[in-house]
């Protein structure tokens, strides 16, 4: 693995630095937001997972992505590890709040099927980023996940350290209306709250991104003008029309598959995955319509039902689909 | 060596179990293993000491003596009739030898009962007691399996690739031990072991299930000596003596008391410890009770205050682990509480820069109920509602003076404007609350303040009523617009089924009417509310809203939930309570339920039903309401006045007499609310009943006196049955002067 290098170069400076920190300065205040995010990634790469690339496409969690929310679905295994930007417009503060964004990361990591040891995998996780466990309060409190858009739901908890809500652990019980099996585990990692607690800064702003860089100069302005676009500026008339397209793209597609009779090799090659993506563009733009307050309470309520009926066509249609097999020189790398 | 009995212990252990859920799971799981025991013949005397412990981790029974073994019994088993288990020539037929083979024994041994329904072959079987570890190994599961959770999870797939068993959370241990065996069986995927695990953080192992224990004091000293304390109510003592002793560093600081939050900490950890921590004093300048909410709620913090029970700077945290000695522990929660603090300023400082009535237009875009509008529309119902109950408190001679009336109205019609705060929005216990403090910070009148403050209450059967007149009419008119608006669109609860809180919001009504002594009636307050509904229909709001839905079902309800006030929260005995709920005599169907006058109407009757003439008279107005209902049936009566220059016998006459001075003085007595006066004069027509029943034969060859002497009897019952119906008195027994 070519990144592999590079991560033990990182950790091997953060600790040298280490050496030359006064004794009273915690060992895991030097950790940057992005030896965090290496470490956890090579800590699931690790442990099995592939290790994607953000969706690179406006979503509001990392459960949107495709990675989680097709992948839970069927009977295949599979381990992914991925950070995911997650807008939400609604919580844009125009940089003025120390604590809420716009858009913040998140490090999502699915196991499915969950080890029964997943708890003890997660803690470890901890631990590689300089956190002794031995030495914080740490408590699983219940906290059970819906997303009424996608059709989603699970149960678990939110883990929280020294009273910080650091990570979301969920086990999905739905996605897209159909009941999961096997069931998958749903990891997510609030990155900024995490590097701050090891940083041991108030604002997020003031995170060191890199060691010569904060988090403030690399999206600061961005904080700033996605809230004066989404509050103040974009324009209403134009995202009900974008909504509107989308929405009959996927209502199109949707019901084209459905037509598809007895005929697996078109079935097979019926764009799926893209719809999706349209579902997507779908609930970006209702989050943009509603934090522009562009939305009365009822209408509110029919758009996240037609979202969510299009999110579970997809899942339904994912499923029926006839896997068609991934032809061998292309499933195989070398020879 | 073969013990008799032994002992027998479970543990589950689970992934973090929401706290909440961990004493009623616990309830569940000793119900189903004493059933089970018990059933099996397995109590050592029938009684079992079965003890249950919990930790957020583990769900534990233990019982110190069950029987080894089932007691073996003999008994005799009956099978098929004599007359076709043998041929005509005396042997057995096929079903004698099938009866015999089953039951391990041959034909010659079968014998022939007679019972009832004939003769029928019979054989005396001795029944081996089945071992306790076999019997336990089937019910563990079950047991464990019975156990109720609001809403399960799978996280596991069986052999086949089908998702296994549900449970709250994951399983991931099983310890089944009796007799120090292990107890084969399994639940899922998990298989019954003799290993338990210790704390997470505190024990060496890691939390890892590698513990060996043999007997019940091993697994507790295995616990002990890892970092686990299993008994919750050590737990509790534990948090609350540390925290204490926390705060003796302090003058006069003293823990505010939240026991839910207790209960919480109990069932969230294995082994809590208090921490002290401090904010800075500058945020005291946010309302306590945003504060409070923040720490509680958001935090799970115990908040602490000072000598005078103003809030110190200072917090409780409880945390799931030993201690914390290098300090890093509070500096986290401090840091996390800070956040908390300056979001919570941030938006109070926010919120203040809209005024409450500049809120109302934005209550259009919150929903009430789909089918009842947004809390705009509601707001303007309450609004009318309130206006309409002070109108009928006036109506009962209530003094509410003009300034007061408009402030009500006022309030509330600002009453659920704090909804549209970020305070609100992001703490919604502090509904209500912040309203009032906003509108003590926009200098509107006290009494408007403290109306909006107040108007949630009464939460529950114990919490607190409004402390205003002004708190206590919006209360009454949130609660009267939810339930008819709720009703009127066919959101009347079902069984146990009561999504929006009708029955607590009903009881809501009842007690402050009840305890506020307020004199409106639940017709008037239902007729109000409905007419406030018909209104908003005419303005095209509410629309499929009906009256007939919500009117009298309505009503019908509220009797019930006072029968249910009356008789289990202030003790009043049924029959008490039916004689004053069905007053009013047999002329008219129309009751007027006025709580606060039916309550001293059944304290009354309580007190005076153990003096001696009492429930023998209630007897007679029993029997006078039988004959009347007979001769309603029988002889087409109809009621009337009596014409005393009918009366021909000098008992009758003199009842008369009695009547119409008893009814004067309790007419009088009634009048000034003197209802055991009242009831007291009635019972000293004992003796003239009395003597009436002695002497006269009611129904009288001769209709006409027939029908006078009932027409007496109707009038009496009738005009004393106002306060109470007496004939629904049963009388007890066990008195002395039992004359029924």
């Amino acid at each position: 693995m070519i990144s592999g290098k590079y991560i033990v170069e990182s950790t091997f400076q953060i600790e040298r630095k280490n050496k030359h920190l006064p004794a009273n300065k915690k060992t895991s205040s030097s950790r940057t937001l992005q030896s965090l995010i290496l470490d956890l990634s090579s800590y699931w790469a690790a442990r099995g997972c592939i290790l994607q690339q953000p969706f690179d496409m406006e979503v509001g969690a990392g459960t949107s992505s495709p990675e989680t929310f097709l992948r839970a679905l069927g009977p295949d295994p599979y381990r992914v590890a991925y950070v995911q930007p997650s807008r939400r417009p609604d919580d844009g503060r125009y940089g003025e709040n120390p604590n809420r964004l716009y858009k913040h990361m998140q490090m999502q990591v699915i196991l499915k099927p969950p080890p029964a040891d997943i708890q003890d995998l997660y803690l470890q996780s901890l631990e590689t980023l300089g956190i002794r466990l031995r030495d914080h309060d740490l408590k699983f409190e219940e906290d059970n996940w819906e997303n009424p858009t996608l059709g989603a739901w699970g149960l678990g908890w939110q883990v929280m350290l020294d009273g910080l809500e650091i990570t979301q652990f969920t086990y999905f019980q739905q996605c897209g209306g159909i009941d999961l099996n096997p069931i998958s585990v749903e990891l997510t990692y609030g990155i900024e709250r995490i590097a701050a607690f090891l940083q041991d800064v108030d604002s997020v702003y003031s995170l060191r991104w890199n060691e010569t860089t904060s988090y403030g100069q690399v999206r600061w302005r961005e904080e700033l003008q996605f809230s004066v676009y989404q509050f103040e500026m974009a324009d209403v008339e134009m995202l009900w029309a974008q909504f509107n397209l989308y929405e009959k793209e996927a209502r199109r597609l949707l019901t084209a598959f459905a037509e598809i009779k007895d005929d697996d090799v078109a079935r097979g090659r019926f764009p799926v995955l893209p719809t999706y993506e349209l579902v997507l563009k779908c609930s970006h733009l209702f989050n943009l319509l509603d934090s522009r307050g562009a939305l009365s309470v009822t209408e509110r309520a029919g758009i996240i039902g037609r979202v969510r009926q299009l999110a579970c066509g997809v899942a339904a249609a994912y499923m029926q689909q006839p896997k068609i097999e991934i032809p061998q020189q292309r499933a195989h790398s070398g020879n | 060596m073969k013990e008799k009995y032994q002992e027998f212990f479970l543990e589950l252990g689970v992934e973090e179990i929401p706290a909440w859920m961990i004493p009623g799971a616990l309830r569940d799981l000793r119900q189903h293993l004493e059933k089970g025991l018990t059933e099996n013949n397995l109590a050592p005397d029938g009684s079992l000491e079965l003890q249950t412990f919990a930790t957020s981790r583990r769900l534990v029974a233990f019982c110190p003596r069950i029987a080894a073994k089932q007691p073996t019994v003999k008994e005799a088993v009956q099978g098929p009739p004599k007359k076709i288990s043998f041929d005509a020539a005396g042997n057995p037929t096929v079903a004698a030898i099938q009866f015999a083979a089953k039951n391990g024994t041959t034909p010659d041994k079968l014998k022939v009962v007679t019972t009832p329904k004939g003769e029928y072959l019979s054989v005396k079987v001795t029944r081996r007691g089945r071992p306790a570890i076999e019997i336990l190994s089937e019910l563990i599961p079950q047991a464990v399996k019975g156990i109720y959770f609001p809403r399960t999870m799978h996280w596991d797939s069986d052999a086949e690739g089908k998702t296994g068993t549900q449970f709250i959370r994951p399983i991931r241990n099983l310890v089944a031990m009796c007799g120090g065996r292990v107890i084969p069986c399994s639940i899922g995927n998990v298989k019954s072991g003799k290993t338990t695990f210790g704390h997470r953080n505190l024990s060496k192992s890691g939390g890892k299930p590698v513990l060996a224990v043999k007997t019940f004091a091993d697994y507790r000293q295995a616990l002990a000596a890892n970092g686990v304390l299993l008994d919750p109510s050590e737990r509790r003592a534990r948090i609350l003596d540390e925290a204490v002793r926390l705060l003796q560093s302090e003058n006069g600081l003293k823990l505010k008391p939240s026991p839910e939050l207790l209960e919480t900490h109990t069932y969230l950890t294995e082994h809590p410890t208090p921490l002290l921590g401090s904010f800075d004093p500058s945020y005291l300048s946010l309302p306590e009770e945003v504060l409070i909410t923040v720490m509680r709620g958001h935090q799970k913090y115990f908040a602490v205050e000072d000598a005078a029970g103003k809030l110190a700077p200072r917090f409780i945290a409880v945390m799931e682990s030993d201690g914390d000695a290098t300090g890093v522990i509070r500096h986290g929660h401090e840091r996390v509480l800070r956040a908390r603090f300056n979001d919570a300023q941030f938006f109070w400082k926010a919120d203040g820069k809209t005024a409450l009535q500049h809120r109302l237009e934005s209550l259009h875009d919150v929903t009430f109920q789909a089918k009842l509008g947004s809390y705009f529309e509601k707001s303007s119902r309450m609004q009318a509602l309130a206006d309409a109950l002070v109108s009928g408190l006036r109506h009962s001679q209530f003094v509410v003076d003009p300034q007061m009336q408009s402030d009500i109205v006022q309030a509330a019609r600002m009453a659920k404007c704090d909804l549209t705060t970020d305070l609100v929005k992001e703490f919604t216990e502090l509904q209500g609350i912040i309203g009032g403090l906003s509108a003590r910070r926009e200098n509107l009148s006290e009494s408007i303040a403290t109306a909006i403050y107040d108007h949630y209450l009464p939460q529950s059967m114990e919490d607190e009523l409004p402390r205003t007149l002004g708190g206590n009419i919006l209360s009454l008119a949130d609660r009267m617009d939810t339930l008819v608006g709720c009703f009127g669109v066919g959101l009347a609860p079902t069984g146990s089924k009561d999504p929006f809180g009708l029955r607590r919001a009903a009881q809501g009504v009842i007690r402050i009417l009840a305890e506020k002594q307020l004199p409106l009636t639940i017709d008037g307050l239902v007729g109000a509310g409905c007419e406030v509904y018909r209104y908003a229909q005419r303005m095209g709001e509410a629309e499929s809203w009906q009256d007939a839905a919500a009117r009298q079902p309505l009503i019908d309800f509220f009797e019930d939930r006072l029968r249910y006030y009356l008789r289990e929260v202030r003790g009043f005995a049924y029959d008490e309570v039916e004689a004053v709920i069905q007053a009013g005599g047999s002329e008219t169907r129309f009751k007027t339920l006025e709580v606060a006058d039916m309550v001293k109407r059944v304290e009354a009757v309580a007190l005076i039903r153990t003096t001696e003439d009492f429930e023998p008279l209630a007897a007679s107005f029993k029997r006078m309401k039988n004959i009347i209902e007979q001769a309603r049936k029988s002889h087409g009566f109809t009621g009337g006045r009596p014409q005393p220059e009918l009366f021909n016998m000098a008992e009758e006459s003199s009842l008369h007499a009695r009547y119409e001075e008893v009814f004067q003085i309790v007419e009088r007595e009634k009048s000034s609310g003197q209802y055991t006066a009242a009831l007291q004069v009635i019972a000293s027509l004992r003796p003239a009943v009395d003597l009436f029943f002695d002497k006269i034969l009611v129904m009288d060859p001769n209709p006409e006196i027939r029908t006078n002497r009932l027409c007496l009897l109707d009038m009496l019952l009738n005009g004393f049955s106002t306060i109470a119906d007496f004939s629904e008195i049963v009388p007890r027994e066990s008195k002395p002067s039992g004359a029924a």
